[in-house]
């Protein structure tokens, strides 16, 4: 059965409990880091799998600080799995999208081809790394461990149905309370996601893409070589024209600018 | 906390003012939010900045940092201007219809009785009135014009809503809107909380922000009631169990005074610690001093302590009567030279203190100090820190480890008064020692160094009772705070068996109940929630006698019937003649309802809530003054300054001006970090999310100063400066104050120079936002100023 996980940001008070347990249970190195002009810790996904953007606007005279946990997606159409030329990226008995470690071999077409810019390269692995929605804690039965650590019932984790069903009613609730511009976000975008959101107001007020889609360029490529699963030479030559790719891609982005399509969401206020 | 966290479920209306607590205490958003769910609660969020808590709450209010009484003040007047208040319960439950000697008087800043030069009111001038009999005249129709309900009105009448918002700066419109909203909390079925941390109490008008908040609770009918209450957000996950053992100078543990030096005897101790009344209506609880106090002793010493030698009451130190020992004369006393050794376990003012630079001075004039730390502290490494020549120090300096909270065994009090047991969940690396392993030792030397001594001062030291084993067992401490009856030898039930003629022992009447002959009830963990509104009593335990709201009486009218019927932790059933209860009663039930409604606070020796007060030392109602560094005059009358501030010694304490200072400086705390950072600087992960020092000013001054995110400025001010980035922001915006426009800045204090990350990326500077802040405090507490200062911000080139 497909799982989802509700971000309910109508409830999320960016304490930030879920990047550190995800840190945690992943034991993923903290990374050094700088004040850039914003609470926005780390600046891009090398080296997390998830990160809180904080999204600060101003909309009639009133201040807007609008909060987003971010990660892997699971897109249902998963441009990741698309590119992916030895098939290491799958979809699990879960719906979720994971990549077997095993059978990754670092040519970072994943990277450049992520629907939302969420994958890192681990150079002392050498494989492409992101959240897998607590693959090991889920099989275990287990609840993946930010939406354990979430303690304002923001993130919940459950049958992506009933996910979908809290999130309309929360929608509704919000609309109840003026929140006129509350959605729901995930239902249907990229085929639907493994994270069903509930937005106070647009996608663009909390720097998620509005409506996104795998790259044109994912698409192609699966077309083209993957009923073949195309050779491992041919893979590795690939691999490292996109290595190259990628390096310039994950430059931390300036404030507040937009650093192309496969990075949507990127460093910013 | 009146209340409890869980129980902020039942709310209809929060107001978060002085707290930011979404980003320092998380979990009350847990509940906040599901009363938002179920019940459709409104969030307030009152804050000079737009912080976490003003993102998830329904209404947001800025506010001028230091006018926090012009704020509640105004919201008090609303209320009565607009008939607001819960009638009956301020009739009855309220000492409105007190009526006051004819004494008192206000005017332009000042109550009757001030003396100036002792900068002190002589309160008697604020008494009551009483008959014959000692008993308080009271008007029950509030309409005398010296009752407390009619002098209540008058005083703020002056707090209308345009001289509010020429004060606080906040807009008129948001100032009403506020007022509004939380207002009707006062309506007879509905409740309101009030949330607060130390952006409350760090002002020197700090208590009287409190009493503020009371005021307005009172009337609204809001204190002892589901939903409703005063929750002191406590700052540290232990720091309400320390508080209630005695962290404080001028108390004992259980809130018993602290002998002093015009307390010679345990006779006039205990006459002058223990309220009386003749009142048959008040149960004044307090009338249990001695029983309270004997039993301290006893536990303390042990069959060393006996009628004929006053239980061992002359082994106590005493105070000097009036002196203060808080940590800003500990501080200064240091300064000057006066104390010789320090031993810091848990702390970091080298980072915390106010005016920092000047608390490190202090430390290089110690001859030794020892820190007890899970981390190497900035404090502990202060005679190497920025700018110093280690050279230069002569302060022998010990660090001792010592064990994380999950390395030891024993308990902690919660904000709501839960006393939890918690176990072992790894072993402390290397030496590193449980706190009371390194008390146990320590006390266990010094004793073996005056072995065999017949001198009369040695004789308290050398009888403690300190039976808790070879190796400390934090059960027996918790055994001996329980407390003992001393006949039989069993652990008493609680502490409505004490005794003062010696037959029992109690470390903490508070805590009587805690450890009984049915086990450690801290160590309870059935959640089970008879009542439905979150009590679950066995969960824990809470002191006093696992009471989980106090004023509980309050939450139903006189004759017993609960003023909600939805929310009923307590009904009177007429035909049993017997109350259905699901909390612990603050009052006797054993009486007909309209008895205890008689005293309702049963702690308060007048047994009612006080709208009036003669506790606090600057006045019976708050009054607004300015802070002590402010760029504007006050608004509501000539005395700048809370009257009875004590100031402190000038040297290193320069006072800033707003000439050359003019900007509002503020200081705070983050998620990601823990109060001086010592724990949370050492942990990457944190490190990661929150990695240096910032301050954050509005785009209007950022503009002004010509500054931008992300650049290193330089915030200055009359005792000292630090760098940090600039966080410019929308989320801060100018005060109009009084027609004039005021900047405020805000900055993190949990960075110094110390640690995995220090606040900047030279090591070899202090980020420490306490080097603005200043030596002034309080005029009750004397908790310092952390929360305005004046300043200047400088762009680095
Ligand atoms: S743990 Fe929950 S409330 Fe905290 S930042 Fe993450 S999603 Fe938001
Ligand atoms: S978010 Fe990126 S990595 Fe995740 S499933 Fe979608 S395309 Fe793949
Ligand atoms: S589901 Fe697991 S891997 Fe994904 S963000 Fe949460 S904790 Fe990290």
């Amino acid at each position: 059965m497909a799982k989802a996980i509700l971000v309910d940001t109508t409830k999320c008070t960016a304490c930030r409990a879920c990047q550190v347990a995800c840190k945690q249970w992943n034991q993923l190195p903290a990374t050094v880091t700088g004040f850039g002009g914003t609470y926005e810790n780390p600046p891009d996904f090398r080296g997390s799998y998830t990160r809180v953007l904080f999204s600060e606007s101003v909309k009639d005279g009133e201040v807007r600080w609008n909060f987003a946990k971010t990660q892997c997606m699971h897109c249902t159409d998963a441009a990741c799995a698309m590119v992916c030329p030895t098939g290491a990226i799958r979809k699990s008995e879960f719906g979720t999208t994971v990549i077997d470690a095993a059978k990754c071999i670092g040519c970072n077409y994943c990277i450049a081809n992520c629907t939302f810019g969420v994958i890192y390269f681990d150079r002392a692995l050498n494989r492409a790394r992101k959240c897998d929605m607590c693959y090991d804690r889920m099989s275990n039965g287990k609840t993946p461990a930010c939406a354990k650590a979430c303690l304002t019932g923001c993130l919940q984790f459950g049958e992506r149905s009933e996910i979908l069903a809290k999130a309309q009613a929360a929608v509704a609730a919000a609309k109840n309370r003026g929140l006129a511009g509350a959605q729901v976000y995930g239902q249907t975008e990229v085929g639907g996601l493994g994270w069903i959101y509930v937005l106070k107001d647009a996608p663009a007020a909390y720097r998620l893409p509005a409506a996104p889609e795998p790259p044109v360029t994912a698409r192609f490529w699966q077309a083209l070589f993957q009923p073949a699963r195309i050779v491992a030479g041919l893979a590795i030559l690939f691999g490292l024209w996109s290595n190259r790719k990628h390096s310039a891609d994950l430059a931390p982005a300036p404030e507040g600018t937009a650093t192309g399509a496969g990075r949507a969401i990127s460093a910013g206020k | 906390m009146t209340n409890h966290w869980v129980d902020l479920r039942n709310t209809d209306c929060a107001l978060i003012l002085g707290a930011n607590a979404a980003e320092n205490h998380p979990m009350s958003f847990k509940w906040l939010l599901r009363a938002r769910e179920t019940r459709g609660a409104k969030i307030i969020s009152v804050d000079p900045r737009f912080t976490r808590t003003s993102a998830v709450s329904d209404l947001y209010a800025p506010l001028r940092p230091g006018t926090d009484i012009a704020f509640v003040g105004g919201m008090i007047n609303y209320a009565l201007e607009n008939r607001l208040y819960h009638e009956e319960y301020v009739r009855e439950y309220t000492n409105a219809s007190y009526i006051i000697s004819s004494a008192y008087s206000y005017e332009d800043g000042l109550f009757s009785g001030y003396d100036a030069a002792k900068r002190a009111y002589d309160k008697n001038q604020w008494a009551y009135e009483m008959d014959a009999a000692g008993i308080p005249r009271r008007d029950k129709t509030l309409s005398n014009p010296r009752c407390v309900f009619q002098l209540l009105k008058k005083h703020f009448a002056r707090y209308d809503a345009e001289t509010v918002s020429s004060i606080t700066g906040c807009p008129k419109d948001k100032f009403l809107a506020v007022a509004s909203a939380f207002g009707t909390t006062g309506a007879v079925d509905k409740a309101g909380t009030i949330l607060y941390a130390m952006g409350t109490t760090q002002h020197t008008v700090g208590t009287q922000n409190v009493r503020a908040f009371a005021v307005l609770q009172l009337l609204l009918g809001n204190i002892g009631r589901p939903g409703g209450g005063i929750q002191a957000m406590r700052g540290e996950s232990n720091v309400q169990g320390s508080t209630d053992a005695a962290l404080l100078f001028h108390l004992l543990p259980g809130y018993l005074k602290v002998p002093a030096s015009d307390m010679p005897d345990l006779a006039t101790y205990l006459d002058k610690t223990t309220p009386k009344t003749a009142d048959p209506d008040s149960v004044n609880y307090w009338k249990n001093t001695p029983k309270f106090t004997v039993s301290l002793l006893k536990a303390w010493f042990g069959e060393a302590a006996t009628a004929e030698n006053e239980f061992g009451y002359q082994w106590l130190p005493k105070v000097h009567a009036g002196r203060n020992h808080s940590h800003i004369a500990i501080f200064e006393a240091m300064y000057e030279g006066q104390i010789k050794g320090l031993i810091l376990m848990g702390q970091n003012p080298a980072v915390g203190g106010p005016n920092a630079n000047k608390e490190r001075k202090a430390l290089a004039r110690l001859d030794w100090m020892v820190a007890v730390d899970i981390f190497e502290t900035d404090t502990s490494v202060f005679w190497k820190g920025p700018g110093v020549d280690p050279k230069t120090i002569q302060t022998e300096v010990f660090l001792l480890p010592a064990a994380a909270s999950t390395e030891k065994e024993g308990s902690v009090s919660n904000s709501a008064r839960w006393m939890q047991w918690r176990y072992v969940a790894a072993p402390p690396p290397g030496e590193a020692k449980p706190d009371l392993d390194i008390i146990d030792m320590l006390y266990k030397k010094v004793k073996g160094l005056y072995a065999g001594s017949t001198d009369p001062k040695d004789q308290g030291l050398l009888s403690l009772t300190w039976d808790y084993g070879s190796h400390p067992d934090p059960h027996r401490v918790a055994k001996e705070m329980n407390g003992y009856d001393l006949v039989t030898g069993k652990l008493l039930v609680n502490f409505t068996k004490l005794m003062d003629d010696g037959a029992t022992s109690c470390g903490n009447w508070v805590y009587s109940g805690c450890y009984t002959g049915d086990g450690n009830m801290s160590a309870r963990r059935d959640a089970s929630d008879p009542s439905g509104l979150g009590i679950t009593p066995k969960w824990a335990w809470a002191w006093p006698v696992n009471r989980r709201t106090v004023y509980n009486r309050c939450s139903a009218d006189p004759k017993g019937q609960p003023w909600d019927p939805e929310r009923a932790p307590f009904r009177w059933d007429a035909a049993t003649g017997a109350w259905v209860s699901f909390d612990v009663p603050d009052f006797v039930a054993t009486v007909p309802p309209e008895k205890s409604a008689a005293s309702p606070f049963i702690m308060r020796v007048e047994g009612v809530g006080c709208l009036f007060s003669r506790e606090l030392n600057e006045g019976p109602f708050p009054e607004h003054y300015e802070p002590w560094e402010t760029p504007v005059a006050n608004g509501m009358s000539s005395q700048n300054i809370n009257p009875a501030v004590k100031f402190w010694g000038e040297a290193d304490n320069a006072k800033g001006d707003k000439a050359q200072y003019p900007l509002i400086g503020t200081t705070y705390r983050v998620t990601e970090h823990w109060q001086a950072g010592s724990m949370t600087r050492n942990c990457p992960w944190l490190a990661e999310a929150m990695p240096e020092m910032f301050v954050e000013l509005s785009p209007q001054l950022a503009q002004q100063k010509g500054i931008s995110s992300g650049e290193t400025v330089k915030v200055v001010g009359a005792r000292g400066e630090v760098l940090a980035k600039a966080c410019v922001t929308s989320r801060f915006a100018p005060f109009n104050v009084e027609g004039q426009t005021c900047h405020v800045i805000g900055l993190p204090w949990h960075f110094g120079y110390n640690g995995y990350v220090t606040g900047g990326p030279d090591k070899k500077r202090s980020y420490a936002a306490n080097q603005l802040t200043a030596h002034i405090g309080d005029a009750n507490t004397t908790i310092p100023e952390y929360k305005v200062f004046l300043c200047d911000l400088r762009k680095v080139t």
